[in-house]
């Protein structure tokens, strides 16, 4: 005889929310379930921790163990004088850093970068941080005011100051003032550009399909060739922009067409549903774009953005092939010195100029998750 | 049913009703005049030589199988679709394609969707005051009244602050008829406003409606919802393949229907 199971039931008493059990934390947990949990974890493990050693630990040598770190000229670098094998020329860089970092800016005048540098870090830093008020003034200040008091400040010519040559501009401060240069003005006209390929005016479509796509095919290095080289022939006699100024629109135009892409898939990604609401609330185009649109689609191409900024901050070594001195192409002229010629200086020098892309690019990067992980307010990632 | 009439109205907002109510009526006996309405998405003909008025303080329920034509004809009311042949004129002003009157006529005509279609970067109020501010150019402090008080209308003020996706589908829809509301519309058009909810949420919507059904708002409703309809429903409306079948009154439409058409989807939804 079957013995039935129960058919009815009926609670008798609601069971009250409990704490989960306690999941394994700390570093024994970590190295007994995560690193030797099975024979696979171990053996990944261990080659893992092999990769690490053989990759990193060459590195520690030839930059702080075998570095040497005192010195007046490639004598003080070679393994016969510091009676060991040789690893970073550090002294190479020091003498030389003034260079990496402002290029031929007249030493006298050096103050005036260093202000610059101070009013960008002062602007730019509250703007930053989410919790500090004012956004907007703040906002204004740093891309309408201080880029042409920079401007002023760096070519000099007004106020008693003296001019200085853009051709006297080098190292990172070109570095940086392309890239940002370039960053800030390629965000809305790229933007633009996007918002023109979708439009349904086919003068407007037609005019930005052709404007992405010229700048598209082209390569960065024929841009900087053209404008530097080839504008002044186009231009009537006598009128002469100036060569870094050149390069500054050239690298603005290229990226903006690259940027354009990137916003439209953005904009393609919203559902149609977000248009026709604001569509139906009466929002004018520009208003829907700019208030429910634009928003959700810039955020949702933060990682695709980040990405042509980074691309766009170490194509500027590129400008070496129009004869301008940014950091890689200061380094690289430095190597060429006579006084400093080793067996390391190459070494020491690219290691040098990497690591300075290497951290304001992850700086960059690490703030725009931040960024992307504020702004995820609608919970669907 | 809140009185209205004790409450402050804030400066520089809309006029009210002499009957302090917040539900604006149309200017025009005729709300909406739909006629001979023709429309074709390529080679299909999806609206055929539709007519239909709606009168002032009018509500409408239009029914029947899917891909009968009912949203996209709920959807030309307010140029969402546009059309061939044909004419719609809303509060006496005819829809062209002169952007101008359509935002004229959308700033009027208020639409709830089915997704809700919430703006997700925007807290619920804000969702409120958008268009308040930016297309009525209303101060900040006045939008935010208006807002907090069609929250209330709607009985959700406590969740002004959330985002839409903390929301349940129920009050995230509720929110929507609020945002709808706060451009204080003269017509207000919801398209399937139940059908994406699940079905414990369906009344709270449903009586938010009635409600605005009862305070003399002209709607135009897409719904399946047959109980709401037959309280609420002025008339009914049946479209099937791009056409109107049968338009009734509600009793005579459940009781007595008088095509095939209808008789045949009645007995397919009633159950």
């Amino acid at each position: 005889m079957v013995q039935d199971a129960q058919t009815a039931f009926v609670s008798q008493q609601l069971i009250a929310s409990l704490e989960p059990p306690r999941a394994a934390v700390g570093l024994p947990a970590l190295f007994r379930q995560r690193l030797f949990g099975s024979v696979l974890n171990s053996v990944l493990t261990l080659l893992g921790a092999l990769l690490i050693i053989v990759l990193i630990w060459p590195a520690v040598r030839f930059l702080l163990i075998d570095a040497v770190w005192e010195g007046a000229s490639r004598v003080d670098c070679l393994p016969e004088t510091v009676g060991r094998p040789v690893g970073a020329c550090w002294p190479f860089v020091e003498k030389k850093f003034a260079q990496f970092m402002y290029g031929f800016y007249p030493a006298s005048e050096l103050w005036r970068v260093n202000l610059t540098y101070a009013l960008a870090a002062i602007l730019l830093a509250p703007l930053l941080v989410p919790s500090i008020p004012y956004k907007t003034a703040n906002a204004i200040l740093f891309f309408g005011v201080f880029p042409v008091v920079a401007f002023f400040l760096l070519i000099g010519g007004v106020f008693g100051l003296p001019h200085v040559e853009t051709r006297l501009w080098g190292g990172l401060l070109v570095t940086l003032i392309i890239s940002f240069t370039g960053i800030i003005g390629s965000l809305p006209l790229g933007i633009l550009l996007a918002l023109g390929r979708r439009s349904d005016l086919r003068v407007i479509r037609m005019f930005c399909i052709g404007f992405i796509e010229f700048w598209r095919g082209v390569p960065l290095i024929t841009v900087l060739f053209f404008a530097t080289y080839m504008l002044p022939l186009f231009l009537p006699p006598g009128w002469t922009i100036d060569a870094l100024l050149r390069v500054l629109i050239g690298v603005v135009l290229f990226a903006a067409a690259y940027m354009a892409e990137v916003v439209r898939g953005g904009l393609q990604a919203i559902p149609r549903g977000q248009y026709e609401a604001a569509m139906a609330l009466g929002l004018g185009y520009w208003r829907m774009n700019g208030l429910v649109i634009l928003p959700q689609a810039l955020k949702l191409v933060i990682p695709g953005m980040v990405n042509s900024f980074l691309a766009l901050f170490k194509d500027t070594t590129l400008v070496l092939i129009v004869a301008i001195f940014d950091l890689l192409g200061q380094v690289r002229a430095a190597f060429s010195d006579p006084n400093w010629a080793t067996p390391v200086t190459l070494f020491t020098g690219f290691a040098f100029a990497g690591m300075i892309y290497f951290v304001i690019s992850f700086a960059i990067s690490r703030y725009a998750l931040f960024v992307e992980r504020r702004l995820n307010t609608d919970a669907r990632h | 049913m809140t009185d209205h009439s004790e409450q402050k109205r804030p400066a520089g907002a809309l006029p009210l009703r002499a009957d302090g109510r917040d539900v604006r009526t149309t200017k025009h006996e005729v709300a909406v005049d739909i006629v001979k309405l023709n429309k074709w998405f390529g080679k299909f003909h999806v609206l055929r030589d539709v007519s239909l008025k709606v009168m002032r303080g009018e509500r409408i329920v239009i029914c029947g199988p899917s891909g009968g034509g009912k949203s996209t004809l709920l959807r030309c009311v307010n140029r969402l679709e546009d059309w061939q042949q044909g004419r719609v004129i809303v509060d006496g002003v005819e829809l062209t394609e002169d952007l101008r009157t359509i935002d004229d006529v959308r700033r009027e005509v208020g639409m709830v969707f089915q997704q809700f279609n919430l703006f997700p970067h925007l807290s619920v109020l804000d969702n409120c005051m958008l268009a308040p501010i930016w297309v009525r150019r209303m101060p900040r402090k006045d939008a935010e009244a208006i807002a907090r008080h069609f929250l209330e209308r709607v009985r959700i003020p406590e969740q002004a602050d959330k985002y839409p996706a903390q929301l349940s589908g129920g009050q995230q829809q509720r929110v929507a008829i609020a945002r709808a509301l706060c451009m204080e519309p003269k017509i207000m058009l919801f398209d399937e406003p139940t059908s994406a909810l699940d079905p414990e949420m369906v009344k709270e919507v449903l009586d938010t409606m009635g409600e605005l059904a009862m305070d003399g708002m002209t709607m135009l409703v897409v719904s399946h919802e047959m109980g709401f309809a037959r309280q609420v429903a002025n008339r009914m409306v049946l479209m099937d393949a791009g056409q109107i079948i049968e338009v009734n009154e509600p009793e005579a439409f459940f009781t007595n229907p008088r095509h095939e058409r209808t008789k045949l989807f009645l007995s397919q939804i009633l159950h």
